[in-house]
């Protein structure tokens, strides 16, 4: 290893200090240690950026590994003379694992293998949900991927226009809300669909999320083409002794969440029942009892939350499907509407892939380039994307509120007599 | 597709990194020997603390014992504690090597990340959860930033989800993990602690393409641009196909044109740029068509966002601040604003309410007044569907802004926001 060249860096370096871990020291660390002139040139053109305030990235530059449309991001610095060891930079998206569990074993090993043919630096996680390993050339590319397929069974995850990496919440591995077994669902699905996610044929890119219950902690219903949210259909569980612990002030509410100031006893008529959004719920005071209308939930949650001992979610569970969620730029952003009410999943998931095929067949041949499937509903209407494309029958569920319009587009056959009319007879019924 | 689905952890991962081994496999010549594809991610079972699989769906109930830890009980009586930790997501491996070598010595060897970027270490007694939380509290960086700080839990701010930056996209308005860090300084004590009305999530994106997941969080914070792109007639009809950058444009203010140069015709474009927002759309299709600018870039700060269904849908955040300048390295009058936020939504709103919801509920003439956050018209819609955003009705209050303000309307002025 020879000389490093280090750069002064006194903006940056201003970002050691504080007590937020500092990404600045943790880089120079290594640095030093490994004596990487990738990360000293990395923290000097920050600098540069500190000082500009621009980036120093070139725009693009197609790269990849031979058969696979995305996994690789190609970046090239614009400062390649004061900075030759990131001239390229390119990062490389490492298939996160369903729910984000990891043993060390693998971790290590994914390690060595960047030390040795990237910069070190890495992003757990990017927000797509993969491990990202920022910084390499490209002659290193497939030597990468072979690494990873051969000596860490472990493939790339998906960008571009193809079906990007899906992620899950830590749903059955540690959440008691989750209604479904999201972790075995996203394996699943990632596996049957590999091609989509390695070999782009989409319009645009196309994302699946899922959250095992309402709660939606990996965003779903904002972040995926297709959100899949956990639910149930029958009663929430009481269990009354410790509804009454709680109202006791024997249990915390919202298991501790608001530990560190003074709220007042906790309330159960305030903090639960007068905060469901329906409703639907009646706490007896002489009977020390709570009636929950579980026919009028919604099934938001917020009571379990607030006492998790004592509300648990029904045990009929199955997922909701929603559709169509996209960023700002465009026709504006969107959230998932919602398709599908309620669906049982098991393993082999034959009815949810047959769904999944029957909106990508029609996106892929009716989308337009960079068209997103919320952006093709929308052009072609919810309506017609319910009963014509996906086939199903429309319920006032799809909808927040009815259309406050009357512009109907009526299909001739629909219309008793057709349109096909006769001037003649008109006028002699209407002279002119 | 050749990979078994490993219920115990996959024998490959006990043999050493082989350094040598893919330059021996791979045949530039012939590309497709000995490639493997499509075998997708390790199966996550193997991946999994044994009490974690042994209760994998069984589990009953949880509670925070203390910011940052969480006990998890199961219908067989097991216990679990997780031990949750904010990480800056940009790191080295020396940086995961230390979270193996912790999760050795207390957890088995296992561990896990949440979507919000923080790190997790299970332990299943009491004894080993204190020596980790001890030991966890004093692993510091050689300036003295905690590596590990433990929080991330119930009422208060967990950690930033954020996208790349300047530290590897061509395209961010702003930076990333610089702003974030100067954050998370600032905000700290509300990440290992439980003091707020309710959860607060922060998100960062650097650019209008958005990556992270910011348009529903509470507090979120975006790179704009406000200089129109450049257009490099020179370059441009070789590096760009002309039709489809007239084509991303969403406002279609991008015609096509011809300039000459020494003489020569070249194929160009020009913008009309009365009608750019600033989206950079073009420059993704045409690098002959920079939209980065010192001066002209900043950051909008938008509030009120929530992505749970918890009591009310989910809802897209606001645009409350359109425009901060970028102010490396610690970025001083952004930071001041979202403490400030933090600070009076902390104070005014009640129990388990969002700062979406509690604004919903004070109406937001009244935030804008508590916060002291000029209005301006650029908080006024103007984009599609704008409409939906007036007040189409008597149901207002009289705020300060109706006395001072609506006899002489503001003009917007950077100033404002310093
Ligand atoms: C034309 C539009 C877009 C382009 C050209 C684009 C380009 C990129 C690039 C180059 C990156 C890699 C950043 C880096 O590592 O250097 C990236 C990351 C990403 N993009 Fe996009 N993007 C576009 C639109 C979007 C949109 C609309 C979304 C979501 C709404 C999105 C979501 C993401 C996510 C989640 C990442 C990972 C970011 C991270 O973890 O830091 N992208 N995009
Ligand atoms: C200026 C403020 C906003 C910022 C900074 C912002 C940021 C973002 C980001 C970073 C994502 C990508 C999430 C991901 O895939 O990881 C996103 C997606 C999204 N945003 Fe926003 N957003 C903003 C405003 C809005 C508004 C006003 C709406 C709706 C009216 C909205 C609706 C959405 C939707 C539906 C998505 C889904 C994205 C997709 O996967 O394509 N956002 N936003
Ligand atoms: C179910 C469909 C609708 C019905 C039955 C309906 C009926 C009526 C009636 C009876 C009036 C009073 C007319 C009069 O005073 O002579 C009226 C006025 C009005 N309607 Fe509608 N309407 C419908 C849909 C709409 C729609 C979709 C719009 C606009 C989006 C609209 C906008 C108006 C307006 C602005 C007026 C006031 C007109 C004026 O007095 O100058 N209506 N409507
Ligand atoms: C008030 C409503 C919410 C409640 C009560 C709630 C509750 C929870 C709980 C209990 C967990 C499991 C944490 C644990 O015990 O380890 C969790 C995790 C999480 N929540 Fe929420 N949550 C709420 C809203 C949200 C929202 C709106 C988001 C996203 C914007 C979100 C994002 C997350 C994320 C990212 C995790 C980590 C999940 C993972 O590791 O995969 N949560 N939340
Ligand atoms: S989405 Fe629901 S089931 Fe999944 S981790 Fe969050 S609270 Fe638990
Ligand atoms: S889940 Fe929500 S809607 Fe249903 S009873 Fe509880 S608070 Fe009410
Ligand atoms: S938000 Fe924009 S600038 Fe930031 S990483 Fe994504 S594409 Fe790049
Ligand atoms: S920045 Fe956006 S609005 Fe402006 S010309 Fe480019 S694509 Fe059009």
């Amino acid at each position: 290893m020879g000389e490093v060249k280090k750069h002064d860096t006194p903006k940056v370096d201003q970002l050691k200090t504080g007590p937020w871990p500092s990404f600045v020291d943790d880089i120079y660390s290594y640095a030093e240690k490994h004596k990487k002139q990738a990360c000293f040139d990395i923290m000097g053109q920050m600098e540069l950026s500190y000082i500009n305030r621009e980036t120093h990235w070139k725009h693009g530059g197609i790269v990849g590994v031979f058969g696979y449309g995305g996994g690789v991001i190609g970046r090239y610095s614009d400062q390649q003379e004061k900075f030759p060891a990131i001239w390229a930079f390119h990062t490389v998206r490492v298939h996160h694992t369903a729910g984000k569990w990891y043993h060390t074993a693998a971790l290590r090993k994914l390690c060595d293998m960047w030390d040795n043919r990237g910069s070190g630096i890495v992003n757990f996680h990017g927000s797509t949900g993969d491990i990202i390993l920022l910084g390499t050339v490209t002659d290193q590319l497939e030597p990468i991927f072979f690494d990873l397929t051969h000596q860490l069974h472990w493939d790339l995850g998906g960008s571009g226009s193809n079906l990007r990496s899906p992620a899950c919440c830590m749903g059955k591995s540690r959440c008691e809300w989750a209604l479904v077994d999201v972790q075995e669902l996203d394996y699943e699905l990632t596996m049957a669909f590999q091609d989509e996610l390695h070999r782009p044929a989409f319009p645009y890119k196309f994302k699946f999320k899922f959250s095992a219950c309402p709660l939606d902690c990996v965003a779903s219903v904002a972040r995926a083409d297709m959100s899949f949210i956990g639910t149930w259909r029958d009663d929430i569980r009481i269990d009354q002794e410790a509804v009454r612990a709680y109202v006791r002030g024997e249990l915390k509410p919202n298991a501790g969440a608001f530990s560190d100031r003074d709220w007042g006893p906790f309330d159960i008529k305030k903090e639960v029942i007068d905060l469901c959004p329906t409703k639907c719920m009646y706490w007896d005071e002489n009977e020390q009892k709570l009636y929950i209308n579980n026919s009028e939930c919604n099934r938001c949650m917020h009571c379990i939350a607030v006492m998790p001992e004592a509300l648990r979610p029904g045990q009929d569970t199955g997922i909701a499907i929603l559709i169509g969620a996209k960023a700002p730029i465009l026709e504006g952003a969107q959230l998932s509407t919602l398709i599908v009410p309620f669906m049982k999943v098991e393993s082999p998931y034959d009815e949810l892939k047959d769904f999944i095929y029957k909106a990508w067949d029609y996106w892929m041949e009716n989308g337009k380039n960079r068209e997103r499937i919320g952006e093709l509903i929308q052009r072609i209407g919810l309506n017609k994307f319910i009963t014509e494309v996906m086939g199903l029958t429309p319920i006032p569920q799809h909808v927040r509120v009815p259309r406050d319009n009357p512009y109907i587009f009526w299909k001739e056959e629909e219309v008793e007599g057709g349109w096909t009319r006769d001037v003649a007879e008109f006028r002699k019924r209407h002279p002119a | 597709m050749g990979i078994e689905k490993f219920k115990e952890l996959d024998p490959i991962y006990t043999q050493p990194y082989d350094p040598t081994l893919a330059e021996k496999l791979y045949n530039p010549e012939k590309p497709m020997e000995n490639r493997i594809t499509d075998i997708g991610p390790p199966y996550f079972w193997q991946f999994m603390p044994p009490v974690i699989q042994k209760n994998y769906g069984k589990w009953v109930s949880h509670e925070i014992i203390q910011p940052g830890v969480l006990k998890y009980k199961s219908e067989t009586g097991d216990v679990v504690y997780v031990v949750r930790c904010g990480t800056p997501r940009l790191e080295t491996t020396d940086y995961i090597r230390e979270i193996c070598e912790i999760a050795d010595k207390y957890c088995g060897g296992y561990v896990r990340w949440t979507t919000r970027n923080n790190v997790e270490f299970h332990v299943t007694d009491e004894e080993t959860l204190k020596a980790l939380i001890e030991d966890l509290k004093n692993r510091k960086h050689p300036n003295g930033s905690y590596k590990f700080p433990i929080g991330g839990t119930g009422a208060g701010i967990s950690n930033i989800v954020h996208t790349q930056g300047w530290i590897h996209c061509h395209t961010p308005a702003i930076d990333a993990s610089g702003i974030v860090k100067a954050i998370m300084d600032e905000l700290f004590e509300y990440f290992g602690s439980h003091k707020l009305p309710a959860k607060t999530k922060l998100a960062l994106a650097c650019c209008l393409n958005m990556c992270g997941a910011v348009h529903c969080s509470d507090l979120a914070l975006v790179g704009i641009h406000r200089k129109p792109p450049l257009v490099e007639d020179e370059r441009l009809e070789h590096v760009c196909e002309i039709p489809l950058v007239i084509a991303s444009c969403p406002l279609g203010a991008i015609k096509p044109a011809t300039a000459e140069i020494d003489g020569k015709k070249k194929k160009t474009v020009r913008i009309n740029v009365d009608r750019c927002m600033f989206c950079g759309n073009c420059y993704t299709m045409c690098p002959a068509l920079p939209i980065s600018d010192g001066e002209g870039d900043g950051i909008t700060i938008v509030v009120g966002g929530k992505v749970s269904n918890r009591i009310s849908p989910p809802e897209f955040s606001r645009v409350v601040i359109p425009f901060i300048p970028n102010e490396p390295p610690r970025w001083p009058t952004t930071v001041k604003w979202l403490k400030k936020i933090i600070e009076v939504y902390s104070q005014y709103a009640n129990k388990y309410e969002r700062i979406g919801t509690w604004i919903n509920r004070i109406g937001w003439e009244r935030f804008f007044e508590l916060t002291g956050i000029p209005f301006t018209e650029k908080c006024i819609d103007d984009y599609r569907l704008a409409y939906t955003t007036y007040r189409t009705s008597m149901h207002f209050k009289f705020t300060k802004h109706v006395d001072e303000v609506f006899n002489a309307p503001e003009i917007y002025k950077v100033e404002q926001f310093k």
